[in-house]
């Protein structure tokens, strides 16, 4: 089976945001970078999916920057097999869409069978390529899955949601997207990481679709108005519940 | 006028806050609303899709297939001529929303915080980095896709659809719902609860979690949250984890109990109407973005908090 996990290089939850000069876009220089949070999660699934196929390979599918292989090693060395780091010095800049179709051509010329994803890249925030790729390929897409069975053909899939925990059978191939509580990502021991400097990471010129969205403006919220301590322990309490009745009738 | 079709999840026979939140959002920007609905009782709670001119029900299926109702709202959006799609930012919106824009070839938009008219398309405000920046964005796709942040569009103040049609799912479905284990005791989800009570790793003890589970029963309409600290101990599910890789939450009132304030949970909750709070360590970060705070012991002040409330309820 030809696994694939594909991951996003974001800045550290860390980053502080700063509105570049023209207003357009975010400052990037002194940003420390990672793999998303969630991407782990789905490297560890593809990972675990092929132990327990005890057959297959699992490729690790980043559209990112040529010089950020520190962190797609770091996903061989927690078992990836191989990586493919579709180039793009501009990948944050991309939409969904134009992120999507990078990897949907990638996908079908690797002839992928099974995909997970993160349930959100932790920069735009945008929880949309999963199920873009997805429909895009025609397959079903399963999103924020914290349980998985698969089976030859078919899979089950437990989800959270604000009704409460919902089972989604589907057909394969399939995308998933992974949600904490799907697994606990391993470490790399030295072991893995001697033997990621050896994998495969092959690097591909991706299909250059170009935004939709147009930045109108980027800006940092609006200051929170001044607070204040109302008081001291117990004692504060009769200025608090007056406060949040009279001032700002929220009780 | 721009017409924008609106999925609406509807529970109980009637259509859920958050999709009403939706159609205010189309309404406001001048569009004209065609509700779009799934599912057993759908045509009942079409009635109570307020604001919206018209309401489609999707017919077909008895099990909830994502890939199946996309396909079948893309075909809506395309018959109706419409310029936009909101769904609510909840498990399902989100889950169908990118969907929708796929079939339609356009780029989708998250969580949207402000949606105004722009020409005979729509401009969005939506968070960057959870909420660290936030973006102003147009699209040169031919459909608006997007999804609208739980709490902070208000429904519109209008009438019931005058006309309802029905739409047939007719793609093949790929995945289906087969299953839903409910929460059991309804409790209210920390991103539709219009009032959150967070702990943090300062409530020293899982059995400690009940002070906080106290006030909130007390101020009623509450959910209980938690920080990261909380979750990774296993004390809170991470369905109740607020912040950076958990849930964002606008509540109107937040209120923190023994939670530093790291960046990645203000990110999640720096948005809420009016912000309490508790902390023993006056220089917690915390009290930055609060707007009440409390110097003290959690465990002295929360009982004492509780008993005020109830006793302010008693009175009003
Ligand atoms: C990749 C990444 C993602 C993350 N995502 C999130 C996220 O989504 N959400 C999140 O919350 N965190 C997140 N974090 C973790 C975050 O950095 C903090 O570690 C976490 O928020 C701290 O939780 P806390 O405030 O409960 O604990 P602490 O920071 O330990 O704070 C405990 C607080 O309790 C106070 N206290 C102690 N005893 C009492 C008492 N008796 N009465 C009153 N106050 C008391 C202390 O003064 C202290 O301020 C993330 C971190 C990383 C690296
Ligand atoms: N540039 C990228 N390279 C590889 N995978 C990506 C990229 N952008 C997004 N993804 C995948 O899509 C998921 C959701 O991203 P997003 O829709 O941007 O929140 C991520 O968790 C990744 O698994």
């Amino acid at each position: 089976m030809n696994i694939v996990a594909c991951v996003k290089r974001v800045p550290t939850t860390e980053a502080v945001a700063q509105p570049t000069a023209d207003g357009k876009g975010l400052d990037t220089s002194g940003l420390q970078y990672m793999i998303s949070f969630y991407d782990e999660i789905a490297v560890e699934e593809a990972v675990k999916t092929k132990e327990a196929l005890g057959a297959g390979e699992v490729t690790v599918l980043t559209l990112g920057p040529k010089g950020g292989t520190k962190e797609i090693r770091e996903c061989l060395a927690k078992g990836g097999d191989k990586a493919v780091v579709l180039t793009d010095e501009e990948w944050h800049l991309r939409d969904a869409r134009s992120t999507a179709k990078a990897l949907v051509a990638q996908l079908t010329s690797m002839g992928a069978d099974l995909v997970f994803m993160g349930r959100v890249a932790t920069d735009r925030d945008n929880a949309a390529v999963g199920p873009m790729v997805a429909t895009y390929l025609g397959w079903p897409c399963i999103t924020d899955v914290i349980g998985l069975e698969l089976a030859a053909d078919k899979g089950t899939a437990k989800v959270e949601t604000e009704e409460g925990v919902e089972t989604v059978e589907f057909s394969l191939p399939a995308v998933i997207t992974c949600q904490k509580g799907l697994n606990e990502p391993r470490y790399a021991g030295l072991k893995g990481i001697m033997a990621a400097k050896k994998k495969p990471l092959e690097e591909v010129a991706p299909d250059a679709t170009a935004n939709q969205a147009q930045v109108v403006e980027v800006a940092l919220p609006p200051a929170r108005k001044e607070g204040r301590i109302v008081g001291e322990g117990v004692d504060a309490v009769p200025a608090l519940i007056e406060a949040l009745q009279n001032e700002a009738k929220v009780l | 006028m721009s017409k924008v079709i609106v999925f609406c999840e509807h529970t109980g026979g009637a259509v859920r806050r958050a999709s009403l939140e939706s159609i205010g959002a189309a309404a406001s920007a001048g569009a004209e609303v065609v509700a779009v609905l799934w599912g057993p009782g759908a045509s009942d709670a079409a009635a109570s899709a307020t604001g919206a001119s018209k309401a489609v029900c999707l017919t077909g299926g008895d099990a909830y297939s994502a890939d199946a109702v996309a396909a079948a709202v893309a075909d809506v959006v395309r018959a109706e001529g419409a310029k936009g799609f909101l769904a609510a930012a909840t498990y399902r919106g989100k889950d169908l929303s990118p969907r929708v824009a796929a079939h339609l070839d356009v780029t989708p938009f998250t969580d949207c915080i402000e949606f105004t008219a722009e020409g005979d398309s729509f401009r969005v405000r939506r968070p960057w980095l959870a909420g660290k920046a936030l973006a102003t964005l147009t699209s040169e796709g031919d459909v608006l896709c997007a999804t609208t942040r739980l709490n902070v569009f208000a429904p519109a103040d209008a009438g019931a659809p005058g006309e309802t049609a029905e739409h047939a799912v007719s793609a093949e479905p790929k995945a289906r719902v087969t299953a839903l284990e409910g929460k059991g005791d309804a409790k209210l989800d920390v991103k539709e609860a219009p009032v959150v009570i967070s702990g943090g790793r300062g409530l020293q003890e899982p059995e400690n979690i009940k002070n906080v589970e106290d006030l909130a029963a007390a101020i009623g309409d509450a959910a209980g949250g938690a920080s990261r600290a909380l979750v990774d101990l296993g004390w809170r599910p991470h369905g109740e984890q607020v912040g950076q890789t958990g849930k964002t939450v606008s509540p109107q009132l937040y209120v923190a109990v023994a939670i530093s304030g790291a960046i990645q949970h203000l990110a999640g909750m720096r948005t809420s109407g009016v912000i309490v709070a508790i902390n023993k360590d006056a220089d917690a970060p915390i009290f930055k973005v609060a707007d009440y705070g409390i110097v003290g012991d959690a465990f002295e002040v929360l009982p004492a908090l509780t008993e005020a409330i109830k006793g302010a309820k008693a009175n009003a």
